[in-house]
């Protein structure tokens, strides 16, 4: 093909080299889609620290690591009070081109690691914080977490999950820390433009990922972009970023405030099975709670 | 990367390097595989943005290329190609 523009774009240019081929990772693992773009970013300046979780496993082990980044691997519940640590030291010995990443599941993050994530943010320590949300404990067999949505089946609740989703973004939002993103796997384009936003900003930052499992989730292995653009498409998962005390819709969301231009719930179900024995009411049920997080959103974007 | 204080000698502490492989020859656990139709390829970038293994690479010359040897035939490129110029063949044939 001749006459193509050979233009760099920065994704995927810059990401090139960086996540190395050959981890760990389930086939379809959004996992190394999101490091990727969060390596087009920061690139080798990163300092990557991970508590248990799915990307202890897939970065390898010892003599190897599957990403040119520096990786800290540390205990379930301490993620964001380590990562509040290697801030301080790196402040004090003066280091001032590096950045403290937290990169923890929803397991590490919505429950096991929620006081130390509390406590780090209401210190507003100097660290980016991304939740990579997989809604469940997918490393150790698909346990149910707080991430988990309603309906959902996983081996610790084998008809489906009673309670609703814990929204870690909005506990963050509470916590009045400088900036909070949502983003999605299926939007690469949309978390690269909030990871520039964050690298910016000083202090306490959080961006909440939506990463959906194939194993886990129950679907194959070739959908998994097409399950995290229908989350969004859907209304179940909202773009948004929260800075400086004003909540803006992100671009791929933003037709979706109109529910009338969104696509039925039903689609994004069926092409789980997960969510197999979804009853007609429990649709009703969780077509509810999307429209009461519009109206949350709607009345938060004024 | 961060420059870190090795009082012990870069070869004496137990820290792990960047490198290709670590789970092996992931191309072993493929059963399907991605083939490219490079006429049909628009050089989008789409593929070589979500592979989850990073074993595509597109170039305006080239198309899309991919590595075999890491491969892990998800799939995920034939979902995401626009002009379905990636399609999926069983690795051992039919």
């Amino acid at each position: 093909m001749s006459g193509v523009e050979t233009r760099k774009l920065p994704l995927p240019h810059d990401a090139r080299g960086r996540v190395l081929p050959g981890d760990a990772a389930c086939p379809g693992c959004p996992i190394p889609i999101a490091l990727k773009v969060v390596s087009a970013v920061f690139g080798e300046k990163a300092i990557l620290v991970i508590p248990a979780c799915c990307t202890s496993v897939i970065l390898g082990t010892y003599p190897g690591q599957a990403i040119k980044a520096s990786v800290v691997h540390v205990p379930f519940a301490s993620a964001a009070a380590v990562a509040s640590g290697v801030s301080q030291a790196l402040r004090s010995r003066g280091i001032k081109d590096a950045y403290v990443i937290a990169w923890a599941g929803d397991g590490g993050t919505a429950d096991i690691g929620m006081a130390a994530l509390s406590g780090a943010a209401e210190r507003n320590e100097d660290i980016i914080y991304i939740m990579y949300d997989n809604e469940a404990y997918m490393n150790t067999g698909i346990q149910r977490s707080s991430s988990t949505p309603k309906g959902a089946w996983t081996t610790t609740t084998p008809t489906g999950k009673i309670e609703n989703k814990k929204d870690v973004a909005r506990i963050l939002i509470a916590h009045g820390v400088p900036y909070v993103a949502t983003s999605s796997i299926g939007y690469p384009h949309d978390l690269y433009s909030k990871l520039q936003r964050a690298k910016n900003i000083e202090g306490f930052r959080f961006i909440h990922v939506h990463a959906p499992c194939p194993p886990g989730w129950r679907f194959e292995p070739q959908y998994t972009v097409r399950v995290a653009k229908l989350a969004v498409e859907t209304g179940l998962w909202i773009l948004y970023e929260y800075h400086n005390g004003k909540l803006t819709l992100s671009g791929p969301s933003r037709p979706y405030i109109d529910p009338a231009k969104r696509k039925p719930v039903e689609e994004y179900i069926k092409l789980q099975g997960r969510f197999r024995a979804v009853t007609e009411d429990l649709i009703n049920e969780i077509k509810k709670y999307v429209d009461e997080n519009w109206h949350w959103i709607k009345k938060m974007s004024q | 990367m961060v420059k870190v204080v090795k009082p012990l000698g870069d070869d004496k502490l137990p820290l792990t390097k960047p490198m290709v492989g670590v789970a092996g020859k992931t191309g072993l656990w493929r059963n399907m595989k991605p083939v490219v139709n490079v006429d049909k390829c628009t050089r989008c970038y789409q593929c070589e943005i979500y592979c989850p293994v990073n074993t595509i690479i597109v170039e305006p010359e080239t198309g899309a290329v991919i590595n075999y040897d890491y491969c892990k035939g998800c799939g995920l490129c034939a979902d995401v190609c626009p002009s379905g110029a990636i399609v999926m063949v069983p690795e051992l044939g039919e």
